[in-house]
C-alpha cells in the first residue's frame, strides 16, 4: 500500500508531474481520435458520392 | 517520372494503408514500454528528484514540435518547386499535430518549471522562440484554411511555412547563442548525453514513440485530405454537369 | 523543367535572403535576447542605480546569510571571475542552494548590492540517479556544478 501512495506522491511532486502525463496523454488521444474521425467522414462521403456518379455514367 | 508516380495520390493511399497499421502499433507499443520505464523503472534524479520524469513527455514533445516544422517546410518547398499536391497534404496534414506537440512542450514545460526553476513562464529566449513557433503552426492552420479555393491557402501558407523555418534553428540554437534560464542541450551532444543510461532510454524510447504516433496519424490526415479533395473534385463535377 | 528550376532558384535566393536578414535583426538585438548577465558582464559596464536588470551565476559557497527576520536571504553570486552581493525577502525556490545556479531579477543599490524582487533556480543539462552521483563524488570524479557561462 505505501508502495503505490509513494508511486503516487512522486517525491511531493504529484501536482506537476501528474498533470504533465495526463495532459499529454489527453491531447494525444484527442487529436488520435478526432483524425480517425475526421477520416471515416471522407469515406462515408465519399462512398455516398461515388455509386450516384457511377449511375449517372461518369468515369469510374 | 517515377516520382510522379510514387506521388500519386491513388499510390499513396494503397501504400500508406498498409504501413499505418504497423505504425500505429508500434508506437503504442514504444509510448507503453516508455512510460512504464520513465514513471517506475527509472530512477529520480539527484537533484530534481522525481520531477525529471516530465523530461519524458516534454523532451520528445519539444522534438517532434520541432521535427514536425522541419517536415511540414520541406513539404511546402516541394509543393512550391515541383506542384506536387500530394506534398501540400503532407504539410497540411502536419501542422496540426505539430501544434499538438508544441503546446504540449510549453505546458509540460511550465508545469516543470514552477517546481524546479520557481517560476511557470519566463520570457528567455528558448521559451520565447517555441511560442512563436506555435503561433507559426497556428498561423499556417489559419490561412490554409481562409481561402474558398484550396490551393490559394495551400499556396500561401507553404509560403509561410517556408519563411517561419527560419525560427527553427533559433529555437534550437537558443541556448547556446544567448543565456537562457533554459539549460542547454543534453542529448545530441559534442561530448556525449549529459543523462544518465537509466534516464535516456525511457527518454529514447518515448521519442520513438511519438515518431511513430507522427506516422501513423500523418497518415490518417493526409488520407483523410486526399478523400475530402475527392469529394469536392466529384460535387464540383457534378455542379457543373 | 526551366520553370521548375526557375521556382528552386527564386526559393534558394529566398532562404538567403531570409536567413541574412534574422541573422541581422537578431544580432541587432542581442542585447534584449540575453536573458540574463553574468557578473563580469556587469561589472564590464556601469550600470545605473535602481535600473531593473537580471544577474546570473552561481550561488558561491558559504555566501548564504538568513537574516534575523527568517525570510530575507542574503547572497553572493559569482561567475568564479566577478562576485555580486545580493539580498532577497521571499520563498526561494527548491533548487536554490549554495553552488547552484541561479538567476535574481532587481535593481542596483548604490552600495553594489543588488535588491532581488524574484529568484530563479537555474539548472545544468546533467541527470543522473542519486546513486551514481555519490559513487561519482566517492571516486572523485564529480567536476560539481558547471558554472554558468
Amino acid at each position: 500500500m505505501t508502495a503505490i501512495n509513494d508511486f503516487l506522491a512522486m517525491g511531493g511532486y504529484a501536482l506537476f508531474v501528474w498533470p504533465a502525463f495526463g495532459l499529454a496523454a489527453v491531447v494525444l488521444v484527442g487529436l488520435w481520435l478526432g483524425s480517425h474521425r475526421r477520416l471515416r467522414a471522407s469515406r462515408r462521403a465519399l462512398s455516398l458520392i461515388e455509386p450516384e456518379r457511377r449511375a449517372r455514367g461518369g468515369e469510374p | 517520372m517515377s516520382w510522379h508516380l510514387l506521388a500519386s495520390p491513388a499510390r499513396f493511399m494503397r501504400y500508406s494503408e498498409r504501413i499505418r497499421p504497423w505504425a500505429s502499433a508500434l508506437a503504442l507499443g514504444a509510448i507503453a514500454i516508455g512510460l512504464y520505464q520513465g514513471l517506475f523503472a527509472s530512477p529520480a534524479d539527484y537533484q530534481q528528484g522525481d520531477t525529471v520524469r516530465i523530461m519524458y513527455v516534454h523532451v520528445p514533445s519539444a522534438w517532434m514540435a520541432l521535427f514536425c516544422y522541419t517536415a511540414m517546410a520541406v513539404s511546402s518547398a516541394g509543393y512550391l518547386v515541383w506542384k506536387q499536391p500530394l506534398a501540400e497534404i503532407a504539410a497540411r496534414a502536419t501542422a496540426p499535430i505539430g501544434a499538438c506537440f508544441t503546446a504540449l512542450a510549453l505546458a509540460t514545460g511550465s508545469l516543470w518549471g514552477k517546481p524546479m526553476w520557481g517560476t511557470w513562464w519566463v520570457w528567455d529566449a528558448r521559451l520565447t522562440s517555441v511560442l512563436v513557433l506555435l503561433f507559426l503552426y497556428l498561423g499556417y492552420m489559419a490561412l490554409a484554411d481562409a481561402f474558398d479555393d484550396p490551393v490559394k491557402g495551400g499556396k500561401a501558407a507553404s509560403i509561410l511555412a517556408l519563411v517561419g523555418f527560419v525560427n527553427v534553428p533559433i529555437v534550437k540554437f537558443s541556448v547556446d547563442w544567448w543565456n537562457t534560464l533554459h539549460q542547454p542541450v543534453s542529448v545530441a551532444r559534442m561530448d556525449g548525453p549529459t543523462i544518465d543510461p537509466a534516464m535516456l532510454a525511457p527518454l529514447l524510447i518515448m521519442a520513438a514513440g511519438f515518431t511513430l504516433y507522427y506516422v501513423a496519424l500523418v497518415i490518417v490526415r493526409m488520407q483523410a485530405l486526399v478523400l475530402e479533395r475527392r469529394v469536392r473534385a466529384l460535387q464540383q463535377v457534378a455542379a457543373g454537369a | 523543367m526551366k520553370r521548375k528550376h526557375r521556382r528552386l532558384g527564386f526559393l534558394m535566393v529566398g532562404a538567403v535572403l531570409l536567413a541574412g536578414a534574422a541573422a541581422l535583426v537578431l544580432s541587432a538585438f542581442e542585447e534584449n535576447l540575453l536573458f540574463f548577465f553574468t557578473p563580469t558582464q556587469l561589472a564590464a559596464e556601469s550600470q545605473p542605480e535602481g535600473r531593473r536588470l537580471r544577474l546570473g551565476g552561481l550561488v558561491e559557497e558559504g555566501s548564504v546569510v538568513k537574516q534575523t527576520d527568517g525570510l530575507t536571504v542574503t547572497f553572493v553570486v559569482t561567475d568564479l571571475t566577478e562576485t555580486v552581493p545580493v539580498t532577497y525577502t521571499g520563498v526561494l525556490p527548491d533548487l536554490f542552494r549554495e553552488g547552484q545556479g541561479v538567476v535574481v531579477e532587481g535593481a542596483l543599490g548604490a552600495d553594489g548590492m543588488l535588491r532581488a524582487s524574484e529568484v530563479l533556480a537555474k539548472h545544468d543539462e546533467t541527470y543522473m540517479p542519486k546513486e551514481v552521483k555519490e559513487a561519482l563524488e566517492a571516486s572523485g570524479e564529480w567536476r560539481g556544478e558547471e558554472a554558468t557561462p
